[in-house]
């Protein structure tokens, strides 16, 4: 039985990697290959709303290693995700350069409009693209690092840490509506331009993107699957189904859950920084609360603890979401909020719990 | 608006009025006679004949006299030209609604131009203003004495003074003793003499007036060219003296408005954190939809408003029983529907109720539309209350304040003295040997749940009050709340009493320098760190119940 349940998972893993990767070579390819008229052309408005699906799969893929595996119900990592974006947009806004309404070389049109002289330190750098890089993975982690030894060194568990870490992405996201934090207030980062000289609008780059996105999620996918079956993942489950167990055996409990948190974080602030290019805008809702409780429904919706269950809750969440809030505007709360009683009251192991059931009745 | 319910109000003070005045006449007809002369010399004559009627009608000392002169000021006296007679009139569009002059007896509507109005030159006008003030100075009213001071503080010649200081001799009430000698003080610091002059300084560093502060501003203050406007160094002196003694005390009214604002917002977080305290500590369950339940108890004080709009402080009061029904049904709905069958997964509870809370939401947005409706303030709730020119405090806030302790106390009562209470509180202990004694754990959990989102509506009740009613009100509290039960402890009812005003008080102390959102944030962050040095809150449980 045993064996058929993981013989099962891998042909899942190995179905849902083959499809990603069919996805990310054939739209990227078909759309530089054949021409805007060509039956094989996707528009640009598909390849950005796929595109944008991807980063939100890698974003639900880092959360389930946290959630999944270690047990930490974060319901912050919105706001990885978000810094990873801003991270990335301030990159975008160094690069408009002259382009903006005002001309001006150095500052941002905000700063501009809000009548500031010079560019505040922390924008320093951030023309230089492997530096803004830096940035992606190293703002969300250092948060996460700090947030995260605070938390685990003092024992902060279960409810109380999802709370907390709600807060903190609450906090940021009242930090960042204020105009004097120079991140562009209640607007955001916008109107961007270039990317690495090449034009942000343009087919290829557009292309490009997605193709990264792709593999940027195909590769965090794998790197995931290989941490969960190391010995350091083996020890990030045992945390997560009998913590003090851990501990009385000599773990230092509190390292692994940092470590795991600090890595997940960094993993969303690239699908952030994947994501703001795509869809041409990064603001401060992207700190609210309710985006980061949505990831967690992804996750719970395809099947937490398996990693390929994210992608697929990801997928799937956000495409009824964009069908959905086309068809039926006011119906798209009644059925997030019905998802997640139904998940949790009859689902416990989501979309992938019950495609497992599934094979087994019929293997039976 | 309200012309039906008052119709009936309105016709009773009508009979009520005619009956006395009808008595009125009976008896007093030999002494309206001098009345009568003074009124017909006001209506027919010229202005100088006008002015002396005027003060003939002080002289009289009539009680129709203030009345009458108030309503020549006002222009509202008017004669009616047919039969010649002087009645008072409110201009209601076209026409004026009019009472007789001297009977005040109700004599209906009438057209414009059945109407000649009294005029009065500027002259005139501005002498009568004085002799209403004076009036009003001797009036057996406390309040219209206070006012008529107030109103007169502004130029005061030689006369008044002298009326000032008649009055100042038979005054009792303190206010106004205390206004009037402001103001005299306040003449006298004009005056030519030094000593008097300190005397005045001295005596008023006590007052608490803006006048006060302004007049010993204007003395110790430079002039464009550097020399100070008060030659007398003495006086500057001491004035510079009585101003550090009065800002001292605004200091300490600015720290008492300040704790008072910290206080009503404690009251507010207390409020809304209180019922979430209850099923927290006794169930270890996190409702998520608890702001919403909040929400429904402040769209049910909206529904009775509009349900009865005349009456609007009975149906605030009527609310607040509606409101802890409602929403504690609601809740008992949540806890039998969902709750129970998640309960020992408390990641899995915050989760569904996340949804149920987001369900609420779509539910009042789709019935009351995603606007944010205004619930109406009963009068004796608005307002605030004038302790001198420097402090006040708002009835609504002071009310709220005096109700969360009311709910409080009433809560402790409950868990204290009743069976449920008893019962809630052993669960909460040990819910397997309560069990076993006998107690039906299931039954006392949703009656818990039932009583703490009974409580959010009552919560919600104060905050439609001071704020609007829309879909998104419980959202804003939900994270707030939390931390106030989360700093005071989990399962002690008085740690969030004590939690929720500390995190109020230090709120509105930071505002002033940090600006209202980076306090806000301040105190988030606060908390964040606290929970890491005492991750049990202020005041932790202890022994066993503590391990769980």
């Amino acid at each position: 039985m045993k064996l058929l349940t993981l013989a099962s998972q891998d042909k899942t893993r190995a179905t849902v990697l083959s499809v990603l990767a069919a996805i990310t070579i054939i739209i990227p390819l078909c759309n530089v290959l054949t021409p805007a008229d060509s039956a094989l052309h996707f528009s640009a408005y598909t390849v950005s709303v796929i595109g944008k699906y991807l980063t939100f799969a890698l974003l639900g893929l880092s959360l389930d290693l946290v959630w999944g595996y270690c047990g930490i119900l974060a319901l912050g990592h919105g706001a990885f995700f978000a810094l990873g974006g801003y991270a990335m947009g301030m990159y975008l806004m160094r690069q408009i350069g002259t382009r903006g309404v005002y001309g001006d070389p150095l500052l941002p049109d905000f700063m501009v409009f809000l009548n500031w002289k010079e560019l505040p330190w922390f924008w320093y750098g951030f023309d230089n693209f492997a530096f803004a890089m830096l940035m992606v993975l190293l703002v969300p982690g250092t948060l996460a690092f700090v947030f995260g030894w605070l938390a685990f060194r003092s024992r902060v568990t279960g409810v109380y840490l999802s709370i907390i870490t709600q807060a903190l992405t609450y906090a940021l996201l009242l930090a960042f509506f204020r105009n004097e934090m120079g991140f562009g207030g209640n607007n955001g980062l916008t109107d961007f331009k270039d990317i690495l000289g090449f034009n942000i609008q343009s087919e290829g780059v557009r292309s490009m993107l997605f193709f990264l996105s792709g593999v940027a999620l195909i590769g965090a996918f794998l790197l995931c699957s290989w941490i969960t079956s190391t010995k350091l993942g083996r020890v990030v489950t045992a945390i997560r189904d009998q913590e003090s167990r851990v501990r009385f055996l000599g773990y230092r409990v509190e390292m692994f859950k940092l470590w795991v948190f600090t890595f997940a974080a960094m993993l969303a602030g690239v699908a952030g920084a994947l994501y703001v290019p795509q869809v041409g805008i990064i603001n401060p809702s992207e700190f609210s609360p309710l985006n980061s409780l949505e990831i967690v429904i992804w996750v719970a919706m395809g099947g937490r603890g398996t990693l390929y269950g994210a992608i697929i809750g990801a997928v799937v969440v956000n495409y009824s979401k964009t069908v959905l809030t086309g068809l039926l505007p006011d119906a798209w709360l009644y059925i997030l909020g019905g998802l997640f009683i139904v998940v949790t009251l009859l689902l416990p192991d989501g979309i992938v719990g019950l495609l497992q059931r599934k094979l087994k009745e019929q293997a039976a | 608006m309200n012309i039906p319910a008052n119709k009936p109000l309105s016709y009773g003070l009508a009979v009520l009025m005619l009956l006395f005045s009808m008595l009125a006449h009976s008896e007093t007809d030999a002494t309206q006679q001098p009345l009568q002369d003074a009124l017909a010399a006001i209506k027919q004559g010229s202005m100088s004949e006008r002015e002396q009627a005027i003060n003939h009608l002080v002289e009289l000392k009539h009680p129709r006299s203030l009345v009458i002169l108030q309503a020549l000021l006002a222009g509202k006296l008017l004669v009616v030209k047919d039969q010649d007679k002087l009645v008072i009139g409110d201009a209601i569009d076209q026409d004026y609604n009019i009472v007789d002059a001297v009977s005040n007896e109700k004599l209906g509507i009438i057209s414009a131009e059945q109407v000649g109005k009294i005029n009065l030159t500027n002259k005139l006008r501005s002498n009568l203003r004085k002799i209403i003030g004076e009036l009003e100075l001797n009036a057996d009213d406390d309040a219209v004495r206070l006012a008529a001071v107030k109103a007169m503080d502004k130029e005061v010649d030689a006369r008044l003074l002298d009326l000032f200081k008649q009055r100042l001799a038979v005054e009792q009430n303190a206010d106004v003793k205390e206004a009037i000698e402001n103001i005299l003080l306040l003449q006298q610091m004009d005056s030519a003499d030094k000593n008097e002059r300190m005397a005045a300084i001295t005596q008023l560093q006590s007052h608490d007036s803006l006048d006060v502060v302004n007049k010993l501003k204007a003395i110790t203050e430079k002039d464009a060219d550097g020399n100070y406007a008060e030659a007398d160094s003495d006086i500057r002196n001491i004035a510079d003296a009585a101003l550090t003694e009065i800002n001292g005390r605004l200091r300490l009214y600015s720290s008492i408005e300040t704790v008072f604002f910290g206080l009503s917002l404690g009251a507010v977080l207390v409020l809304s954190a209180i019922g979430l305290a209850i099923t927290f500590g006794v169930m270890g369950v996190i409702n998520m939809a608890h702001g919403e339940l909040m929400m429904i108890g402040a769209y049910t004080t909206y529904v009775i408003q509009q349900l009865m709009p005349n009456y609007l402080g009975l149906s605030i009061i009527l609310s607040i029983p509606a409101a802890f029904l409602i929403s504690a049904l609601v809740g008992i709905a949540i806890e039998r529907g969902i709750i129970r069958f998640l309960y020992g997964r408390p990641l899995e509870t915050l989760l569904a109720t996340f949804g149920v809370s987001l369900f609420l939401q779509q539910t009042v947005r789709s019935i009351f539309s995603p606007l944010n409706r205004s619930v109406a303030t009963p009068e004796w709730m608005s307002g605030s209350w004038q302790i001198n020119d420097f402090l006040s405090l708002t009835w609504n806030r002071f009310y709220i304040l005096i109700f969360c302790l009311i709910v409080f106390v009433l809560l402790m009562q409950i868990l204290k003295h009743t069976k449920l209470g008893l019962e809630v509180r052993a669960v909460a202990q040990n819910r397997r040997m309560a069990k076993a004694m006998g107690i039906p754990t299931a039954q006392v959990d949703a009656m818990t749940f039932g009583l703490g989102s009974g409580i959010a509506g009552v919560a919600g009740v104060a905050l439609s009050q001071i704020t609007n009613v829309g879909p998104n009100l419980g959202q804003s509290y939900i994270v707030d709340s939390f931390m106030v039960v989360v700093f005071g402890g989990v399962g002690n009812l008085l740690g969030t009493l004590v939690a929720g005003f500390s995190l109020g008080i230090a709120n509105k102390f930071l505002e002033p320098f940090a600006g209202a959102v980076l306090a806000k944030i301040l105190v988030l962050v606060f908390i964040i760190l606290f929970i890491q040095k005492r991750p049990r809150g202020l005041f932790p449980q202890k022994g066993r119940a503590a391990d769980s």
